[in-house]
């Protein structure tokens, strides 16, 4: 295999990292029946945090963890409103995503110039040496390793254990899961919080990963993506990576594009990701023979009020 | 504990009382931001609060400021009521100035009165054209109108960037991305002489007043209500939901697209690739805050306008960054949609240690 292909490669699965991460955190809190449409904001929060704190003390781990802290806070405050405070998902999820950027660029003014450490890549002892598949499979940052082992684990939670089914069929009928004794607020809070910190890892890896410094908005729509690819994957988690794939595929290609004597105006070509977002919704909607979507959950975004 | 019980009737004090109490708790929260930043927290909260209410430039100001905000929002509460969730009002707001827009500079050397018309209704044709996408995607596939917008708002920004640096570039401009400047006849009326404040803003008020006749005197408010509470009893009574979704989203997107051509005809006089500040965004706060409601939607942009001038005071005056316009935005939707609570529904702590 020739050096370009495997840098795209390579490019394509980097740049779906982030993608993977929030859309993983995203599908657990939909799975609840709960929709948070702060992601973007949540992710920007983590990317910025994230930021500072590799800045400050150098340390990646610590870094990634308190991007992951950091949406999970903001997620607490989505939690406490929606669950506490029975406010609309729509409106609530909205508020943290404007929130999230203008704390975001609040924050990041006096980081606008600096460059951090890049979390680099992982060197396995003679794996990460092997010809080709040294670089594709051994040589990634461990956030990528991570975000695979996320995608596992929040299949086999949701698929293979009880509280897993307990929480879809919270997702699914929260009255009736309340009338057999669930606690359908904890476990819908403890789910937002997830989907926060992977949001704030997911942020945290544009800011320490693939561009290692702070550009205001660099989150660039990629939260609304990741609930996109939620739909996309019908709410089963592998199919999250293959929709990252994708959509990580476009964002590359577009880099390339002028390196195949494709001469468009570079703003044609940066819409392709927004603009496939649409055309991967539609034909969805065109494969499906039924006029609504069997496995969305059936509470989705709908306020839970115990009476009892 | 907190006990959170449903009110039969919302509470009409609670309709007044709630969004009093959002806004001391917000005063209250940039009060300890400004403590934080370690400011005179009286002088900022003079600067952020006080001063954009003071002289003749700050007063036409929130005027400028608050006609975009006011005419997206009236817009959005139309389809927010219905459950069509148009977030995109940024790009129809683009597309609406790049629309209308591109035929003012099509006509550059035509002095006539008929042109601002022109360009006017050009603008709107292209926001609903914008919206109708969604709407079109959404009846006929079933497609969530959420993400369509929005992913076409990312689209509008990167077109409108593709037509001043490339077709509507001013040929004169030494390859400036930017587009010619509006001449006279292709520039709005001003209504208070030696500002900005332009008649966008006297149009925006007509508009409230026809969305309250609408959404409170006539049928298709009551359609759009009921679509939006109880769908099913929507469809029993015989109202047809596409046509509730086509009708939000066009008219939702014809304002945004108004609104977005008179930004580009009125303060900004061209067109350039940071004419989109995120008014198609932040009108979703003003809808929200004014519980929807087209008369409330009116005082609640220029609250809004009011935080606008507030952080370029802020900017100005205390070195803050600017985004901290949007912090005390969103944190006072946070505040007002806690508060809201109180309006449909009892709340009352209980300290029962038994339990």
């Amino acid at each position: 295999m020739d050096e370009l292909a495997i840098q795209i490669i390579l490019g394509i699965s980097v740049a779906s990292v982030p993608l993977i991460f929030a859309a993983i955190g995203e599908l657990v809190v939909e799975r609840s029946g709960v929709l948070n449409l702060g992601v973007e904001g949540m992710m920007i929060m983590g990317a910025i945090i994230g930021l500072v704190v590799q800045y400050h003390t150098g340390s990646g781990l610590l870094s990634v963890i308190a991007a992951m802290a950091a949406g999970m806070l903001m997620a607490s405050i989505f939690a406490f409103l929606t669950q506490l405070f029975l406010t609309n998902h729509v409106a609530t999820g909205l508020a943290l995503t404007l929130f999230g950027l203008g704390v975001a660029a609040f924050i990041g003014k006096n980081y606008s110039d600096i460059t951090v450490t890049r979390i680099s890549a992982l060197h396995i002892p003679w794996f990460s040496d092997l010809p080709v598949i040294g670089s594709l499979v051994f040589g990634y940052d461990p956030l990528f390793y991570l975000a695979i082992l996320m995608v596992f684990l929040v299949w086999w939670f949701l698929f293979k254990t009880k509280r897993g089914l307990i929480l879809r069929a919270i997702g699914d009928n929260h009255d009736a899961a309340h009338a057999i004794g669930h606690q359908v607020i904890r476990y819908r809070v403890l789910a937002i919080l997830f989907g926060g910190g992977m949001a704030g890892i997911g942020g945290a890896y544009l800011s320490l990963v693939q561009v290692p410094m702070w550009v205001e908005g660099m989150s660039a729509g990629r939260g609304w993506i990741a609930i996109a690819l939620v739909v996309f994957a019908s709410w089963q988690p592998f199919k999250v990576i293959v929709g990252a794939l994708i959509f990580g595929g476009i964002s590359i290609l577009q880099l390339h594009a002028q390196a195949f004597g494709v001469y468009i105006p570079a703003q044609y070509l940066s819409m392709l990701p927004y603009l496939m977002t649409i055309i991967v919704l539609v034909s969805l909607r065109i494969g499906s023979k039924s006029n609504t979507n069997r496995t969305m959950p059936n509470c989705l975004g709908k306020v839970f009020h115990s009476t009892s | 504990m907190i006990n959170i019980e449903q009110r039969t009737d919302s509470s009409a004090k609670m309709v007044i009382l709630a969004p009093i109490l959002a806004l001391t708790l917000t005063a209250i929260s940039t009060m300890i931001i400004f403590l934080w930043a370690s400011l005179d927290v009286m002088n900022a909260f003079y600067v952020f609060y006080i001063e954009p209410l003071t002289g003749k430039y700050n007063l036409s100001e929130l005027l400028v400021k608050a006609a975009p905000l006011m005419m997206i929002a009236l817009g959005l509460s139309i389809g927010f009521r219905a459950g069509v969730w148009n977030i995109g009002a940024e790009g129809q707001y683009i597309i609406g100035a790049i629309s209308g827009g591109a035929v003012g500079l099509y006509y550059y050397n035509v002095e006539a009165t008929w042109l601002i018309p022109l360009m006017a209704f050009a603008a709107v044709l292209g926001g609903m054209g914008y919206a109708g996408i969604a709407a079109f995607l959404r009846t006929r596939f079933q497609v969530n109108e959420i993400l369509v917008t929005l992913m076409l708002t990312y689209v509008a920004i990167l077109f409108l960037s593709a037509m001043v640096f490339g077709p509507l570039r001013n040929p004169d401009g030494f390859n400036f991305p930017e587009s010619r400047i509006f001449h006279d006849s292709a520039t709005l009326p001003i209504i208070w002489q030696g500002t900005r404040a332009h008649i966008g803003f006297i149009i925006a008020l007509l508009f409230a007043g026809v969305t309250w006749f609408i959404t409170k005197k006539h049928m298709f408010g009551m359609q759009i209500k009921i679509s939006g509470s109880a769908p099913r009893a929507a469809r029993f009574a015989g109202f047809n939901e596409n046509k509730t979704i086509w009708y939000t989203l066009l008219i939702s997107g014809g304002l945004a697209g108004l609104a977005g051509l008179f930004e580009a005809a009125g303060p900004v006089g061209q067109l350039v690739p940071h004419l989109p500040v995120g008014y198609g965004f932040t009108a979703i706060i003003v809808a929200f805050l004014a519980r929807l409601h087209p008369i409330g939607i009116v005082f609640t942009s220029l609250l809004i306008a009011l935080t606008y001038m507030g952080g370029e005071n802020a900017q100005i005056t205390l070195q803050l960054p600017s985004s901290i316009t949007s912090v005390f935005q969103g944190m006072l939707l946070f505040y007002f949609l806690a508060c809201n609570v109180l309006i449909e529904h009892k709340v009352a702590f209980s300290f029962n240690w038994s339990k």
